[in-house]
C-alpha cells in the first residue's frame, strides 16, 4: 500500500522508546491504521513542544509524515491526557496491562481499526473516571477476546455441544471455551471454573457495559475471574504478560 | 557479501547499544577499520578501565572511583545531609551539578518502574533509598524522576513507601519550558504548570 506523503490519524499513544541522541520512537494504536510506529524528533528535550502530547496512554490527534522508515510526528495535539491515571499508581498499572494486551496482540499491518480504537478509548476513561477500574478491565478483556477473534465458548460444551449446566465446569484454553464435567473428567490442560465466575464471564460477554456495571462479583470471584482471563491471555500469547506482576508488587 | 569475522564481531557488539541501529554500527566498524591504529587503541583501553576503574557509590548509587569509600558528594561535608535528591540516572547528577545551586546529597536509582516493560520495584535501587531515610538524618527527600508516565509512576510508588517514615516529600516543579509558548502547551503540562503557580511580590 502506497501511503500519502503526510497524513491525519487519530490515536491513543501505546508506549514510546529512546532512540538516537534526542528522538524517541512512538507506539501508537490509530483509528485509521491500527497499530503505527512513529518517530518524534527531539521530543526528549525537555523543551519539546510535542514530548507532553506523545507520553503513554494520551488520547490524541496528530499529523504524520510518511518517510523511508518510519512516519514522523509533525503536529500534535492531546483530546484527552486520562489525568487521573497518571496520578494514581494502581490506575497507572491498570491502563498498562490494557496497552499490553493491545500491543502483543496487534501488528503493524496498517488496518482501519474503529472498533478496537473505540474499546481502547473508553476503557481509559472508564479507567480514569471510575471508583473501581476492575469491572472496565475485565470488559475489556472480553471485548478485546471478541475483536481478536477468540471469542471464548461459554454456553455449551466445546465437546458434546450440550447446553452448560449450573454446576462446576472446566474451561479448556486450547479449545477456547468450557467443557462440562462429563467430557473434562481426566483430561489435562484444564482448569476449573466455579458457577459464580461463569456465571459473570457469561454476563460480560452479552452485556454492553451499562448491563455489565450492574453486577457485583464478590470478591473471591473477582479474584478468580481474573486469574482466569490473565491466565487465557497467556495462553493465546504463549508467553507472560508483564503488568501482572507489575500491579501486584505495587501493592505489596 | 559475508564479512570477515573480527568485523562482523565488531559490528554485532556495537549494535548492542542504544539508539545505534544496523547502519550506524557497520558505518562505526568501517570508520574504526581505517582510522589510526590509536583511535581503537584508546577506545579499547577506556573501555576495558571502564568497568575496571569504576563502582557504585554503597550509599548514593551514583559511579564514583574503584577503590573508594564513598563517593565524593556523600564524603563532603560542605554537602547538607538532610535533603536528598532522586534521579533516575547518574547523567541527572550531572545535569544538577551544573548549575551549583543544589547542596544537598543524592541518591540514583539507575532507571524507572515501566509496567510495560516489567521494570518494577526490585529493580532499581529503592531499598537502600528506603534504608537510607530509616537511619533518620534526612529530613526532605526531592524526587526528581522525569516529568514522564515512568517517572510519575516512580514518584508515586516513592512516596507511597516513604509516607511511613514521616520525612517531608517533596516532587520537582513542573511548569512551562523556558521559552515556551502557551499556545503550543499541552493539557498535561498546562494544567501540572497552573496547580504547581507561585506567589508574586
Ligand atoms: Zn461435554
Ligand atoms: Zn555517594
Amino acid at each position: 500500500m502506497k501511503l500519502p506523503r503526510s497524513f491525519r490519524v487519530t490515536a491513543i499513544v501505546l508506549r514510546h522508546a529512546d532512540w538516537g541522541e534526542a528522538d524517541r520512537i512512538i507506539t501508537l494504536f490509530t483509528r485509521e491504521r491500527g497499530k503505527v510506529r512513529a518517530i518524534a524528533r527531539g521530543a526528549r528535550k525537555i523543551r519539546s513542544r510535542k514530548a507532553g502530547h506523545l507520553e503513554p496512554f494520551t488520547h490524541i490527534t496528530m499529523q504524520l509524515a510518511a518517510s523511508r522508515d518510519m512516519p514522523i510526528v509533525q503536529q500534535v495535539e492531546t483530546l484527552d491526557p486520562y489525568l487521573p491515571i497518571r496520578d494514581d499508581l494502581t490506575l497507572t498499572g491498570y491502563a498498562a496491562y490494557v496497552i499490553e494486551l493491545l500491543d502483543r496482540f496487534s501488528y503493524e499491518d496498517g488496518t482501519e481499526s474503529p472498533s478496537t480504537f473505540q474499546l481502547l478509548a473508553e476503557t481509559l476513561k472508564r479507567i480514569s473516571a471510575e471508583a473501581d477500574p476492575w469491572l472496565a478491565v475485565r470488559y475489556y478483556e472480553m471485548r478485546l477476546l471478541d475483536l481478536l477473534g477468540f471469542r471464548p465458548q461459554l454456553f455449551q460444551c466445546v465437546n458434546c455441544l450440550r447446553e452448560v449446566q449450573p454446576e462446576e465446569q472446566y474451561f479448556s484454553p486450547g479449545s477456547g471455551g468450557v467443557i462440562c464435567p462429563r467430557c473434562g473428567q481426566g483430561l489435562p490442560g484444564l482448569w476449573r471454573v466455579s458457577v459464580e465466575t461463569l456465571k459473570h464471564l457469561r454476563h460480560f460477554q452479552r452485556s454492553n457495559y451499562a448491563e455489565a456495571s450492574r453486577a457485583h462479583p464478590s470478591a473471591g470471584t473477582q479474584k478468580e475471574l481474573e486469574l482466569l482471563m490473565q491466565a487465557y491471555f497467556t495462553y493465546l500469547l504463549e508467553r507472560e504478560l508483564n503488568t501482572p506482576g507489575f500491579i501486584r508488587r505495587i501493592k505489596g | 557479501m559475508l564479512l570477515p569475522e573480527p568485523l562482523q564481531n565488531l559490528i554485532t557488539a556495537l549494535e548492542r547499544l542504544p539508539g545505534i541501529g544496523p547502519k550506524s554500527a557497520s558505518r562505526l566498524a568501517f570508520f574504526l577499520l581505517r582510522a589510526p591504529e590509536d583511535i581503537s587503541q584508546q577506545l579499547a583501553d577506556s573501555l576495558i578501565a571502564l568497568k575496571q576503574n569504576t563502582a557504585f557509590c554503597p550509599e548514593c548509587y551514583n559511579i564514583m572511583l574503584a577503590g573508594r569509600e564513598r563517593c565524593e558528594i556523600c564524603d563532603s561535608h560542605a554537602r547538607d545531609e538532610s535533603v536528598i535528591c532522586v534521579v533516575e540516572e547518574p547523567l541527572d547528577v550531572i545535569a544538577l551539578e551544573r548549575i551549583g545551586a543544589y547542596k544537598g546529597k543524592y541518591h540514583v536509582l539507575h532507571g524507572v518502574l515501566s509496567p510495560i516493560e516489567g521494570i518494577g520495584p526490585d529493580d532499581l535501587k529503592i531499598k537502600p533509598l528506603l534504608a537510607r531515610v530509616a537511619l533518620g538524618q534526612a529530613k526532605e527527600i526531592i524526587l526528581a524522576t522525569n516529568p514522564s508516565m515512568e517517572g510519575d509512576a516512580t514518584a508515586l510508588y516513592l512516596r507511597q513507601q516513604l509516607l511511613p517514615s514521616g520525612v517531608h516529600i517533596t516532587r520537582l516543579a513542573r511548569g512551562l519550558p523556558v521559552g515556551g509558548d502557551l499556545e503550543y502547551a499541552d493539557q498535561n503540562t498546562l494544567l501540572r504548570a497552573l496547580s504547581g503557580r507561585q506567589e508574586m511580590g
